[in-house]
């Protein structure tokens, strides 16, 4: 195993077990406060707030998603970009093309994604650490070309993209669209987040995290390194795929210019903020993607990006573990005010 | 409340009723839209400040100079114009965000200038529905001229298939037999020039074209597809390239000995940015077409037009260099607006500005060349679509031949 994969999993494992007595209960409440938030901000906000709150959960359930491949499983990907890329034309094309129910194409992005994400896990299984990341970033850069090419033109629309219709809320609920899809998409996220918890407690989950802190010991105990290393990436494509689709019918439009490689950097960068292997701070790190350019922007524009990568250095030197750290310290300093 | 007191409040209404109504039809009527007031107009823009196309930032910054310019001269009309701009990155996801934040968010009147043909698709169909212009999108995209199905969407520039059908023209009448290859981007942008190129050829196209080779914008140079398309024996080269590659691919084809009758695109003219950096004594005979003037071109010097352009970049622009196409195009691009807006005079609701800019007659910017002249209706959505040939010699183009109009379908 390569150091800097040592580096980044090894203070995940001794907090990514479940909590125990008073600090699962703060957590479960926090969990409860979020989600409560969650619900009611959509009536107090416009709309502009809304669809930024839907790109807020989709992008984070892209961050969960590789949060579980490197965080479970310690593999690398610098090429999520692409499962994503992946899902939204599935999504785009099964509905422009197709006349499929926007609803049913998540899950069929979902499985075609999970099989690109499978197979790709093959040859992916030679590699390890930065080899698995570079091999993965050549994913993001071919992605966009071959949605270019040619021969998939009349389905993918070429360079022009494909324009997707937005849903309607149905059953005549008195709800705008923006809001119908943030609902959906929040329950959709819900859904893959509890069923991503579950997955990383199980026995494949154990399995996983056994390969990433150490592979050979895990081999050892009889676990199937290959099958379990190319599950993970089957499952974050698969997760990934669905984060994509529902971000085409939230944005409305797919190109190629949408998925480069900049989209796969992003979520990484989301990961390591929200904090690499803790599954409630791929919101944070959504947050962080979403709206941390905005600000760097507010602040200068000709040189958003040095400001941009400031704000990124002082998180990263204050809170080096990402939002995890930050969620530890609120503990404790809320355990210490209760004891005084 | 008693029922007298109502009597007298629902009689004093109707008194302010009447008078606003009487009123209103004497003194010239303001109306307003979001975005407009008596003191104010707020018009968004979405730029690639950052990202692959950062290159065409100046774009956004020449234009909020413009306003700055406009304000500091009394407003249009006595109205300040409040430019805002955001950074999409040349994103697409990024760009509907910005939208959709210029129009619920910071309530802009319109939409003006977003850059970009993914980024403008992207939006094109929220700001029709939302019934917000989406004001001379700075691509050249053939399908911005489309009123029946987009009233709300209107493009500026000429669009790249007219401009290849020219040269179609041109070489159907120069050169009839002519050994073509075509070089060009993959992406929207190279492939709207040869779809324009090809049905200007007509039944000609497959006999007259040997060779047609692409290349990714991510390719950091283009030298091996020069040497290919030179083995192929072409005798003319159509390159449909950015200025980057253009410039390139003139260097190249100088440093191989390869002289082919040599076009360029509009895109790629800049002598600061071409066709310096190709080095002079391979330019000397390239052949492009343009609309605007070009403010490193000693040619303009005189010209009072470009004289208030040197004026604004001197003051507003310090230190920017002129040689950049961007600045030319900002200033062209938001002096359109600033006459439509003046045009719309007190009426400043989002129909009026769409009537006024299609109602523009044989309007002519600071820095269009001399007889391109802005033209629209409600049936034409394409603001300039008169070009001239032109010859590079020594360091800077000659204009040749007449203005053209792209849209003459003979």
């Amino acid at each position: 195993m390569s150091t800097l994969q040592e580096t980044v999993s090894d203070p995940a494992a001794p907090t990514t077990d479940t909590p125990v007595g008073k600090s699962a209960t703060l957590g479960r409440a926090a969990s409860l406060i979020m989600l409560v938030a969650l619900l009611i901000v959509p009536f107090f906000v416009r709309n502009f707030i809304i669809f930024q709150l839907t790109m807020l959960l989709i992008y984070g359930i892209a961050v969960l998603a590789l949060n579980i491949l490197t965080g479970g499983s310690g593999q690398f990907s610098l090429g999520q970009s692409a499962f994503y890329a992946v899902g939204a034309y599935a999504a785009a094309i099964l509905i422009e093309h197709g006349g499929v129910n926007y609803a049913l194409t998540l899950p069929i992005a979902g499985v075609i994604c999970f099989i690109f994400g499978f197979l790709f896990g093959f040859p992916a299984l030679r590699l390890s650490g930065i080899y698995l990341a570079l091999a993965t970033f050549a994913l993001a850069v071919a992605m966009p070309q071959l949605l270019k090419l040619g021969v998939f033109e009349h389905w993918t629309g070429g360079v022009q993209g494909l324009v997707v219709t937005k849903p309607d809320a149905p059953f005549g609920l008195p709800m705008s669209q923006d809001m119908w899809l943030y609902y959906f998409t929040l329950v959709v996220s819900l859904l893959i987040y509890l069923a991503s918890v579950n997955l990383l407690r199980s026995r494949s989950g154990r399995a996983m995290m056994a390969i990433r802190d150490n592979e050979i010991a895990a081999a050892a105990m009889g676990v199937d390194v290959s099958m379990y290393k190319t599950l993970a990436f089957g499952v974050s494509a698969g997760i990934t795929g669905v984060a994509g689709a529902l971000g085409a019918i939230a944005v409305q439009f797919v190109a190629p210019d949408s998925y480069t490689f900049q989209l796969a950097i992003a979520l990484f960068l989301g990961m390591v903020v929200g904090g690499v292997g803790w599954l409630p701070g791929s919101l944070a790190g959504a947050a962080f993607i979403v709206f941390v350019p905005n600000i760097a922007e507010g602040i200068s524009k000709g040189l958003s990006g040095a400001f941009f990568g400031i704000l990124l250095f002082v998180v990263i030197y204050l809170v080096p573990h990402g939002a995890r750290q930050g969620a530890i310290i609120a503990e404790s300093l809320f355990n210490k005010l209760r004891r005084s | 409340m008693n029922s007298r007191q109502k009597l007298r409040i629902a009689a004093i209404s109707t008194a302010i009723i009447a008078f606003a109504a009487a009123s209103g039809s004497a003194i010239a009527q303001k109306k307003y839209d979001t975005g407009a007031t008596d003191t104010e107009i707020k018009i968004g823009n979405i730029m690639p400040y950052s990202g692959p196309a950062s290159a065409y930032g100046i774009i956004g910054k020449t234009e909020a100079a413009y306003f700055q310019m406009v304000n500091d001269q009394g407003g249009i009309n006595g109205r300040k114009v409040n430019f805002i701009s955001y950074d999409d990155a040349y994103s697409p996801p990024k760009a509907v965000e910005h939208a959709r934040k210029l129009v619920e968010s910071d309530e802009a009147l319109l939409i003006f200038n977003p850059l970009g043909t993914p980024s403008n698709t992207a939006i094109q169909k929220y700001l029709n529905a939302k019934k917000v212009p989406q004001l001379f999108v700075a691509t050249g995209a053939a399908k911005w001229n489309d009123p029946k199905h987009f009233p709300w969407t209107m493009g500026w520039q000429p669009n790249y298939q007219d401009e290849a059908r020219i040269y179609a023209k041109y070489l159907l009448k120069e050169k009839p037999d002519a050994k073509v290859a075509v070089l060009y981007q993959n992406d929207d942008f190279g492939k709207d020039y040869v779809k324009g190129f090809k049905e200007g050829l007509g039944d000609k196209a497959k006999s007259m074209i040997v060779i047609e080779e692409s290349y990714e914008v991510s390719e950091p140079t283009i030298d091996s597809h020069i040497v290919k398309i030179k083995a192929s024996g072409a005798d003319t080269l159509l390159d449909f390239t950015t200025p980057k590659f253009a410039a390139q691919t003139i260097k190249k084809a100088g440093e191989l000995n390869w002289k082919p009758l040599h076009i360029v695109t509009n895109v790629s003219i800049s002598v600061g940015a071409v066709m310096k950096p190709a080095g002079f004594e391979y330019g000397q005979g390239v052949l492009s077409a343009a609309y605007l003037k070009d403010g490193a071109d000693s040619q303009w010097d005189n010209d009072p037009g470009m004289k208030k352009w040197i004026a604004f970049v001197d003051k507003y622009a310090p230190g920017a260099n002129k040689s950049d196409s961007g600045l030319v195009y900002g200033y062209g691009a938001a002096q359109t607006l600033h006459k439509v807006l003046e045009m719309c005079g007190d009426n400043l609701t989002r129909e009026n500005v769409m009537k006024q800019a299609a109602s523009l007659k044989d309007f002519q910017t600071d820095v269009a060349l001399p007889g391109v002249k802005i033209n629209t209706s409600a049936t034409d959505f394409a603001p300039i679509q008169q070009v001239q040939m032109m010859r590079f010699k020594g360091e800077k183009w000659e204009l040749f031949g007449d203005v053209i109009s792209s849209d003459a379908k003979d």
